[in-house]
């Protein structure tokens, strides 16, 4: 495959599209102007991941922008992936940040409807969800191929995009779950990424359903991973994190061990073993690990893994 | 129907300030139904002003009246004696009703004593629900008649969201615990209706300038018009 | 057994008067206490049951303060939310609903429904800036005659520890106010009700 084949040619797209197992990481920048922050994180990740995904105001909280974000972790040795939501902008308003991601050298568009206001720090403002995530994936589509705003006026130079998606494979309802990454593949979605996966065997049903309709074929499929720093964390999102499904065992694993140290070494246990097992699944084309505070622990999960080094590509 | 909700007291006292011929007037329509701003509801804040006036010393009068349909000016008539004679009308009406007063009897000061918060229906005897949001292109016949516009937490053309749990919607803040998730309904009635390929498809972007992003709207029928 | 019931509240209410003042100093400002306030009660009283029972508290011959004043109804489930109010704003130092015990209403759920209007009158005085103890519901039933005066009794020492309802109208008769707001729900009163109260209350 020559580079002009490609549709963005970025290094995750390289590297999924040449059958090799991605690794991609995740990086929420901070709620301050402090751009040493992402820096820092870009630093401790590059050489680790084939690419970083930058958070969009995640859970409806101010942060750096993910563009700018990306920008400096790009500067930093890392390819950024950014994300962005239907919550805070309209469609001007992500066409508009799209060109400019592209004129900054950003390639990588993860496409969300992001998490409700009411979660956030600011839960007065208008939620706009001018768009849903499967309009905007099918904006920046035809914005790529058909070089056409949403509206249908051509544009000169069209932005180039590898386009993400997210998909709960828990969500409900869960017949539902595989039909709605088809219509984000329809819409024109390159990669998927899921949400963190605890219960494997929940998982593995899913994707046979994935399997069935062949849509892993269609679309590369990233499976999501967080580590567990201790059985706090894990009980959080069994029970507070909405779209979360964490089983008991899980749960019961971190509990035996005492917290620090242990339960962090522990951590990194299960989601190396994690990674070993969603690997071996057809289908699998990589791991999404989302260490969010605690990416000083990837570069172990990876390396345990045996996922080092991590490949280059022309 | 539409409906309402009280204002807090402190906000219409507010709003009242110290105006002494004060008018609470409410409509006997759709906020009478929903038990905020009917001519009992006027009655009852009428008599709190009253209390309040007269532990203050203000020397405020305080009088209720309620309009049949406070939104249409023929029913504003029958009251205009009253509220010409007022300095204030606290209105319970509803938002149409609140500014149909102020309209018809301008430049009389007018203020609301409820906030108008939604279409909603009966659920049940007081509890209503939110069903429409009057976006001016109803999508519902694709929707298995279950609104996504107001149903969804973020008006998802196609939902249901990675939040959506055990059909319950990701938003469950305390005031809004088990809201249901719209998509969900949609997919389980379509599934009942043998429509799910409804579902299947990708349904386009809104066309959110025919709601009120289009600017206030405005409908004519010609055919009905006076001539 | 009857007698000592009903005293009790009336003898503990006056000793902790006695008691809480050197107490009281040290928190917020109380009220001064007037000895001689006589607060104006009004109860509005199912007739199938605390009516019934102060009836039968005048014929046990039982005590109880005559500041109360009465007003039938069929069934408290009638009294609405404009009828307290009314009441308060005509002067009323204290109003009460009295109906029969829960699940025992004669229209099934009436004396719920006044339960939960009490209640939002409660939230409303307190909007204006008026005590909320001001307004209660009891529940009692025809045979409850002692349980009447005991009440009664309480509810007074309650009233005339918050002293006198800040609206004072001149010349306005809070029964009679709260009979008019009532319109035809209000029942006639039976012809002298019970001794105790009559020979010396508000004879109507
Ligand atoms: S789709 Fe629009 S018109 Fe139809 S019910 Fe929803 S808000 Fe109302
Ligand atoms: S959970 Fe359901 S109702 Fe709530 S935002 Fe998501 S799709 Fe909409």
């Amino acid at each position: 495959m020559t580079a002009t084949e490609y549709k963005a040619g970025t290094n995750l797209e390289k590297i999924l599209s040449e059958g090799k197992f991605a690794v991609t990481g995740e990086c929420g920048p901070p709620k301050s102007a402090d751009g040493s922050v992402i820096e820092n994180k870009a630093k401790m990740l590059a050489g680790y991941v084939d690419a970083v995904n930058i958070t969009d105001n995640q859970t409806a909280v101010v942060r750096i922008s993910s563009i700018a974000s990306g920008y400096t972790a790009m500067q930093n040795g890392v390819e950024p992936i950014v994300q962005m939501t239907c919550r805070d902008r309209n469609r001007l308003a992500m066409q508009a940040d799209l060109l400019g991601a592209h004129t900054l050298g950003i390639h990588n568009c993860l496409c969300l409807t992001g998490d409700h206001l009411s979660f956030g720090n600011h839960p007065e403002a208008r939620g706009v969800h001018d768009l849903d995530a499967i309009n905007l994936i099918e904006m920046l589509r035809r914005m790529r191929d058909e070089k056409k705003f949403d509206c249908g006026e051509e544009m000169d130079v069209a932005p180039k995009f590898y386009i993400g998606c997210a998909e709960n494979p828990f969500g409900d309802p869960f017949e539902f779950r595989a039909i709605r990454l088809k219509k984000k593949i329809l819409a024109g979605a390159d990669f998927m990424q899921t949400q963190c996966i605890f219960n494997i065997p929940k998982f593995k049903t899913w994707m046979e359903e994935v399997r069935a309709e062949g849509l892993h074929q269609e679309i590369k499929i990233l499976a999501g991973i967080t580590p567990l720093k201790g059985v706090g964390g894990a009980r959080y999102m069994k029970n507070f994190v909405p779209g979360m499904d964490v089983p008991d065992e899980i749960v019961d694993r971190m509990a035996g061990v005492e917290k620090g140290p242990a339960s962090h070494a522990e951590g990194k246990k299960l989601a190396v073993e994690m990674i070993k097992e969603l690997a071996e699944i057809e289908g699998v084309a990589g791991v999404h690990i989302m260490a969010v505070e605690w990416e000083e622990a990837v570069p172990d999960i990876v390396e345990a893994a045996g996922l080092l080094p991590r490949p280059t590509v022309a | 129907m539409i409906t309402a909700e009280r204002k807090p007291f402190d906000e219409i006292l507010a709003l009242v300030g110290d105006k002494k011929k004060i008018l609470v007037a409410g409509c006997d329509t759709c906020v009478a139904i929903c038990l905020t701003g009917g001519e009992k509801e006027a009655e009852v804040l009428a008599s709190e002003l009253r209390i309040k006036a007269e532990q203050d010393g203000t020397g405020a009068e305080v009088e209720h009246t309620a309009a049949i349909r406070q939104c249409e000016w023929e029913y504003l008539d029958m009251i205009a004696d009253k509220v010409e004679a007022a300095d204030i009308v606290v209105s319970m009406a509803c938002g149409i009703g609140i500014q149909s007063m102020a309209e018809k009897f301008e430049p009389k000061l007018v203020v609301p004593a409820v906030d108008t918060n939604m279409l909603g229906m009966p659920q049940e005897h007081a509890l209503w629900l939110e069903r429409c949001g009057a976006c001016g292109d109803c999508v519902i016949g694709e929707t298995a008649g279950i609104c996504p516009v107001v149903r969804c937490s973020k008006s998802l053309m196609n939902g249901p969201c990675g939040g959506s749990h055990d059909g319950k919607c990701e938003v469950t803040t305390p005031e809004k615990e088990d809201i249901e998730c719209a998509w969900h309904l949609i997919w389980e009635r379509l599934k009942a209706q043998g429509r799910e390929e409804l579902m299947i498809k990708n349904r386009p972007p809104k066309k959110w300038n025919l709601s009120s992003s289009g600017g206030p709207r405005k409908m004519v029928r010609e055919e009905a018009k006076l001539v | 057994m009857a007698d000592a019931d009903v005293k009790a509240p009336a003898a503990e209410a006056a000793a902790e008067g006695g008691a809480a003042a050197p107490e009281a100093a040290d928190e917020a400002p109380k009220r001064v206490v007037d000895p001689d306030f006589e607060p104006e009660i009004i109860v509005f009283a199912c007739h199938y049951c605390a009516y019934a029972a102060a009836d039968l508290a005048g014929s046990m011959r039982l005590q109880y303060p005559t500041n109360i004043r009465m007003i039938k109804l069929p069934c408290t489930g009638k009294l609405e939310v404009i009828h307290l109010l009314k009441a308060i704003e005509a002067g009323a130092d204290g109003v009460y609903a009295a109906g029969c015990l829960e699940g025992e209403c004669h229209y099934l759920k009436g004396n719920l429904w006044a339960r939960k209007r009490v209640e939002h009158v409660k939230r409303l005085l307190e909007e204006v800036g008026i005590e909320p103890e001001r307004v209660e519901m009891y529940n009692m039933s025809s045979a409850m005659g002692a349980r009447f005066a005991e009440v009664a009794t309480e509810f007074t020492e309650r009233i005339k520890a918050l002293g006198p309802n800040p609206v004072r109208r001149e010349g306005v008769d809070a029964h009679a106010a709260a009979r008019e707001a009532l319109g035809g729900v209000a029942m006639p009163d039976d012809p002298v009700p019970s001794a105790a109260t009559s020979e010396e209350g508000h004879a109507e």
